[in-house]
């Protein structure tokens, strides 16, 4: 029993170490120099893309609804924390206490929009609140694009204090592990099993007394509030935050980092975020020109072939019989299970279960009587 | 005399819209699924019309080109990509159709490259009547739009297909068991919105000749938009929210206040309006049952 709590608990917090041990070897190797500031800002990106995809996450694997909008409350968060980092720099200087109060803000009010952009959310759903996000997005990003050169920089972008690189990486990861036990804990507390229980069937939700407005208005406003602390933190590794980078394709890679890293599976939207991330930056210097579509395209490729895979319901059985586990079974060495040698022993296999061919033709069939009669007689003898 | 220019201007363009939005909106009604995909389907056809036009020179031709290419396109991405995940869960359905979306726009910036294109159909002049000064493209795109809606209004009422068509976005089940070709009538139904994409392609590149692989990424969603707005899976809808979204495109776009703002402003109206009638202008409200 001790065992397999002790099982349980390793799983829990596995991704929680994986980026603890992640976090304090880079930083050591910062420190004694062996980081190229490329591979700092590396680690800058792959954060915040974590960041991004897990809190989608929870509204796509979890909620079970589509939000194409993510890159909109990223947006919000990146303007207005790049916005009051700029207005307390000269008050505060460039330390941690502004680096705190720009995040409080621009989570804080990325949240509300995810109150706002929630509240339609609770009269549609599908399709119609996929596009209804978007709209969202591109809403706020064609406000921020207009918006005078004092207030948000206007299509030139807003200009934001840089901070200290040596160190934003590793804040960074300490808030991704933030965020991890914010929505790792959501999803696993009662509350999270009511949310996914309004995925699979929210009628059948609502009939068991889920508060299906609720829930849904909270799982919005949480990952909205991820997304603008995101924000944050990109508008803090760049010295300009541009609309531009806000469109609805930047919300599409965001959704495909969560779709090939498996629905409903936090570590794997951590784990597809990384490795995107990492294979964008290093394949940038590698494909220029027209082969870096490439890399779209196997991207395209990858999203379609991974969805009809793991949806098609042609393909059940074919999936039943190769997948991951699978494989794995194929590839480790056949345990032989105790209790199952005890089965042959018992020489099953000789028991005989078929009716032999001789059998049937010794049959009698009397000629003269009825064809019910040599079944009763047969009923006798038994 | 300015406001009927904007106001032609407009219907010019909401037609275009309308054309984009009677595939998605057939689509949808038939196959209960969001063709994200659609969009990028009028870039095929663009760049089909751009092969044509260079390697003929005459437009009609290249419009005949790309209709006939867009049709084998869009059936061959409903049966690769959409047909195996019939009876899947809507949101595998539309991040497939995301992902082919994806895959026409990078496989065109592979083939033709990111620089525009410049694809000069015809310089067909303006026209000049009682003080108004209207260019003649507006006008051959609202004729062309309006025939082929009318067109694609009686095929849909009077045809054996397009009744089938009516039965299937119905009922899906009934009209099998009434012996409808319920697969056949869904590919039918992606060729005729493929060959209206590529017409409204057409007509894009009649507007503006600049040619990317991105050239039908938010006209698409625009014209979605604009079928939602009228109300998705109805034929008239699409047709309505077209034109509002076309008019009200033109009139933003020449009050220079608010200008900047014509994307931000027709999303909004979607909004609004999604929040006060959630199934659109003319859309049907159905009961989901358990």
């Amino acid at each position: 029993m001790a065992g397999k709590i002790k099982n349980i608990k390793w799983k829990y917090y596995i991704n929680y170490i994986a980026i603890a041990i992640f976090t304090v070897v880079f930083s050591v190797m910062s420190f004694t120099g062996n980081l190229s500031s490329s591979n700092i800002y590396l680690l800058e990106k792959i954060a915040i893309a974590v960041m991004l995809s897990v809190s989608l996450s929870v509204v796509v694997g979890f909620l079970g609804e589509l939000s194409l909008g993510h890159a909109g409350f990223m947006c919000v968060g990146a303007y207005l924390g790049g916005k009051a980092s700029c207005i307390l720099e000269p008050v505060l200087g460039n330390g941690v206490l502004t680096l705190i109060i720009s995040l409080i803000a621009g989570g804080v009010i990325a949240a509300l929009c995810g109150i706002i952009i929630g509240l339609p959310a609770l009269r549609l759903k599908g399709d119609y609140l996929a596009i209804v996000t978007l709209a969202f997005g591109e809403i706020v990003r064609s406000l921020f694009m207009n918006s005078s050169d004092e207030s948000f920089g206007g299509s030139l972008g807003l200009n934001t204090p840089r901070y200290d690189k040596n160190i934003l990486y590793i804040i960074a990861f300490v808030l991704v592990l933030l965020c991890l036990a914010v929505l790792q804990n959501l999803i696993r507390s009662k509350h999270g099993r009511a949310i996914t229980s309004i995925r699979d069937n929210e009628i059948a939700a609502r009939a068991t007394g889920i508060n299906v407005t609720k829930y849904k208005l909270a799982v919005f406003t949480v990952s909205s509030f991820f997304a603008g602390i995101a924000g944050v933190l990109y508008s803090y590794s760049n010295f300009t935050v541009q609309s531009t980078k806000f469109s609805y394709n930047y919300s599409i890679e965001i959704l495909v980092m969560v779709v090939l890293g498996g629905m409903g599976s936090i570590n794997g939207s951590i784990i597809a975020a990384t490795l995107i991330t990492f294979l964008d930056v290093k394949l940038q210097t590698i494909l220029t020109g027209n082969l870096a579509v490439l890399q779209d395209l196997f991207y395209a490729l990858v999203l379609i072939i991974l969805v009809i895979y793991n949806n098609a319901p042609g393909l059940k059985s074919f999936r039943e019989t190769n997948n991951l586990k699978s494989i794995f079974n194929k590839i480790r060495k056949p345990k032989r299970d105790p209790s199952r040698r005890a089965d042959d022993e018992a020489k099953w296999d000789r028991v005989p279960t078929k009716i032999e061919m001789n059998e049937i033709l010794s049959v009698e069939i009397q000629p003269t009587s009825s064809t019910v009669e040599p079944d009763r007689k047969e009923n006798k003898n038994d | 005399m300015k406001f009927i220019e904007t106001l032609l201007n407009g219907l010019s363009m909401g037609s275009t819209y309308a054309m984009i939005a009677l595939g998605y909106t057939m689509v949808y009604g038939i196959a209960k699924m969001l063709n994200f995909a659609h969009g990028d389907i009028i870039m095929v056809g663009g760049y089909m019309i751009f092969l044509s036009m260079t390697a003929v020179g005459n437009p009609v031709l290249g419009l005949a080109a790309a209709v006939i290419f867009c049709v084998v396109l869009g059936i061959t991405i409903e049966k690769i990509a959409y047909k195996p995940l019939r009876g899947a869960s809507p949101l595998a359905v539309l991040i497939t159709a995301i992902g082919v979306s994806y895959l026409l726009q990078s496989s065109a910036q592979m083939i033709f490259g990111s620089a525009p294109k410049m694809v000069i159909i015809a310089d067909l002049g303006n026209l000049e009547f009682a003080g108004l000064k209207v260019p003649v493209y507006t006008l051959v795109t609202l004729g062309c739009s309006v025939v082929i809606m009318l067109a694609l209004n009686l095929f849909v009422k009077y045809t054996k297909i397009g009744r089938a068509m009516i039965a299937v976005s119905e009922d899906k089940g009934a009209a099998q068991l009434m012996g409808i070709n319920v697969n056949g009538i869904i590919t039918v139904t992606f060729a005729i919105g493929s060959a209206l994409a590529a017409f409204a392609g057409f007509f894009m590149l009649m507007k503006s000749p600049s040619l990317t692989n991105t050239l039908g990424a938010m006209p698409g969603i625009k014209a979605f938009t604009a079928a939602v707005i009228g109300g998705i899976g109805s034929i008239p809808g699409a047709m309505v929210g077209g034109i509002l979204i076309g008019v009200v495109e033109a009139i933003s776009l020449t009050v220079p206040a608010i200008a900047a703002y014509t994307d931000a402003i027709e999303f909004l109206i979607l909004i609004v309006i999604l929040l006060v009638r959630p199934t659109g202008i003319l859309g049907k409200k159905r009961r989901e049952k358990v």
